[in-house]
């Protein structure tokens, strides 16, 4: 399959005169998944165990307001806010690594992160899905330098970047031997066996305001780093030496990306668990609509992310109500449909 | 002497018919038919028995064979002498190897186990059996009590001191537990037990309300959210999963954490209530504690 290359293969041409319509069309999309994100989330306040249900008699009753301010929305809100996360992951993952395929989970962060749930669940004793800030920072931490362990032991056996076929190699290898230490983890202690089973499934079912905030407030801050750091995500795009003869100071700025990559795959997959495909698909949507340098890529990138995790969750939620399915399941789905439709395309 | 002869000629006839008998019973074996229709025989009861399945490892011993078991699964950890046998891997992934190498007379296991047919071919005699629901309990006991060759009459008193029990418990409850809405949670997904589980037909028996129709299946995923409509009075779980469940988001507000009406099972307890086995009686006492102690 052919995906098209890191969007910004045309960064040049961007800043030659024709740049103004791709930004012009840039913005628009921006609109759009806004708008669409905020439709998705007053209808994510009418989903529920009941299936749709109008919201403005809900307040009416004491308990269907509780539900709805108390479980809806932030379930709702989290589920853009981790969906941002990880589509923000994967648009830093492809640029920074020069490779469309990239995305925290085939960089193994994911698995590291996970790991270092599995390794805090079992050392602190604690509950995943428990609200209380100590453990949610606790947690969100925990995913964090497993995630960062991850990359950087994928980019020490890939013996850096330079070489795609080497580091997708690397990633699935430390991904698959993390994944399998997590389960080892977990069996070894059968008592977290099943939270654990329920946090690799991936669930928004659980977050609350603790969470939701948490992962807003990283969100930003890797917005902010992202955006300030694209220019060495372009620079990157014409290769190593271009990027070098720009002045960029390489080294330290790819850490900082590879530590951006790794804080927003941790604190997503700490609140929420393994969720796939989001990460993937959203910078490759992106890109089917529009070419565009990283800044606005990243932002974008992290929009439809967030609209694509709150769709799914509103069809968890709704499509068996008042039983659920599990969130991960139906990204996967949306999302592999949606590579499969681009390999299809491509082919012809 | 013709008194005599005459008596230990009767002593010789009734010595002879008795090691008649035998043999016949003997001739005849054992003969076993499981969930999957294999008919399975043996010469004489089995004396080597692996049990994959806690359920089946209980009743084997409540049957008073314990003795005979060679091997269980990981997670038989009752009577307290199972824990002293080799343990021969999961139940639904049991170490075939090792079961193999304990050369028993026959295997126990359940139905979902992905080693049925890999046993059957290494020319082990294997039983399925999987009990789900009360009514399974007894047809499982009735036919362990064959395979292990006890008196049949045996399983049948067993059955109907369980069942005495059972209703000696709900017979023990006020009648105001008839207004408690019960939710069981399995797992922290959250899963519950519906009323087509065994646990919501042992609460049904005790007369208690469950707050998940049957038409929901025996154990659904549900949304969160649907705990906190349906506000149970009264919330019994596994200690494991109790953990962080008031901190859930909304369920601070759902009746039974309002007033503390939770019954929070130790890990030992939660194994006697989900196993549908032998220890049902024990299962319904339990239930029936937690009833009298916190329903409204």
């Amino acid at each position: 399959m052919s995906f098209a290359p890191p969007s910004t293969m045309n960064a040049p041409d961007l800043a030659a005169s024709a740049a103004r319509r791709p930004r012009r069309r840039a913005l628009w999309l921006g609109a759009g998944l806004l708008v669409l994100s905020l439709l998705l989330g007053v209808l994510g306040l009418g989903v529920g165990s009941t299936g749709l249900e109008a919201v403005w008699q809900m307040l009416a009753d004491p308990v269907a307001a509780q539900i709805v301010w108390d479980i809806r929305a932030p379930r709702t809100l989290g589920a853009f806010a981790a969906g941002a996360l990880l589509g923000l992951a994967g648009a830093v993952a492809q640029g920074l690594f020069r490779n469309p395929l990239a995305d925290p989970f085939l960089l193994g962060s994911a698995s590291g992160a996970s790991l270092g749930v599995a390794v805090a669940l079992v050392s602190l004793g604690i509950s995943p899905f428990a609200a209380s800030w100590a453990v949610r920072l606790g947690l969100t931490g925990a995913a964090f330098v497993g995630a960062v362990a991850a990359v950087l032991l994928t980019l020490a056996l890939a013996r850096g970047v330079q070489h795609t076929l080497r580091l997708l190699l690397a990633g699935v290898v430390v991904g698959v031997v993390l994944g399998a230490l997590a389960s080892l983890v977990t069996i070894s202690f059968p008592d977290t066996l099943q939270s654990m089973q329920v946090f690799m499934l991936g669930s928004t079912a659980f977050v609350g305001w603790t969470a939701c905030a948490l992962m807003a407030g990283v969100w930003l801050l890797c917005l902010t780093l992202a955006w300030m750091l694209a220019r060495v995500l372009d620079g990157l795009v014409l290769g190593e030496a271009t990027a070098l003869s720009l002045g960029l100071p390489l080294a330290p700025l790819r850490l900082a990306l590879v530590g951006v990559l790794a804080l927003a795959t941790g604190s997503a997959v700490a609140q929420t668990g393994l969720i796939a495909f989001v990460g993937l698909a959203s910078p490759h949507l992106v890109r089917a609509v529009v070419k565009t340098p990283h800044a606005p890529l990243v932002v974008l990138a992290s929009l439809m992310g967030g609209t694509l995790l709150m769709l799914a969750d509103t069809l968890a939620r709704g499509l068996l109500a008042p039983q659920e399915l599990p969130v991960g399941v139906l990204t996967a789905v949306l999302g592999g449909g949606y590579l499969l439709w681009l390999m299809g395309r491509s082919r012809r | 002497m013709s008194r005599v002869f005459p008596m230990s000629w009767c002593r010789g006839v009734v010595a002879l018919l008795l090691a008649l008998a035998a043999q016949a019973a003997w001739a005849a074996g054992v003969q076993v038919t499981d969930e999957r229709g294999v008919t399975s025989t043996w010469s004489a009861p089995p004396q080597r028995i692996v049990s994959l399945l806690p359920s089946l490892t209980e009743t084997v011993c409540e049957l008073g064979a314990c003795a005979r078991l060679i091997g269980v699964d990981r997670y038989s950890n009752w009577p307290a002498a199972v824990k002293q046998l080799p343990q021969l891997g999961g139940g639904i992934d049991p170490n075939v190897e090792a079961v193999v190498a304990l050369r028993p007379d026959a295997v126990l296991i359940a139905d979902s186990s992905r080693a049925v047919d890999q046993l059957r071919a290494l020319g082990l005699q294997v039983v399925v059996l999987e009990p789900k629901n009360s009514a399974d309990v007894r047809r499982v006991l009735a036919a362990v009590g064959q395979l292990l060759g006890v008196d049949a009459q045996e399983p049948q008193r067993v059955w109907r001191q369980i069942d005495a029990a059972v209703s000696a418990a709900a017979q023990s409850l006020p009648a105001r537990i008839r207004n408690a809405r019960v939710y069981f949670e399995v797992n922290s997904a959250p899963y519950g037990a519906g009323e087509a589980s065994f646990v919501g037909e042992m609460l049904a028996r005790l007369g208690a309300r469950n707050i998940l129709p049957a038409s929901m299946g025996p154990f659904p995923r549900l949304n969160p959210e649907f705990v906190v409509r349906a506000n149970p009075d009264l919330i019994m779980v596994g200690d494991q999963n109790f953990a962080g469940m008031a901190q859930r988001p909304g369920w601070a507000g759902i009746r039974a954490l309002r007033e503390d009406r939770l019954c929070v099972f130790t890990p030992a307890q939660s194994d006697v209530l989900v196993r549908p086995g032998p220890r049902l009686a024990d299962a319904a006492r339990l239930m029936a504690d937690c009833l009298r102690n916190k329903a409204p």
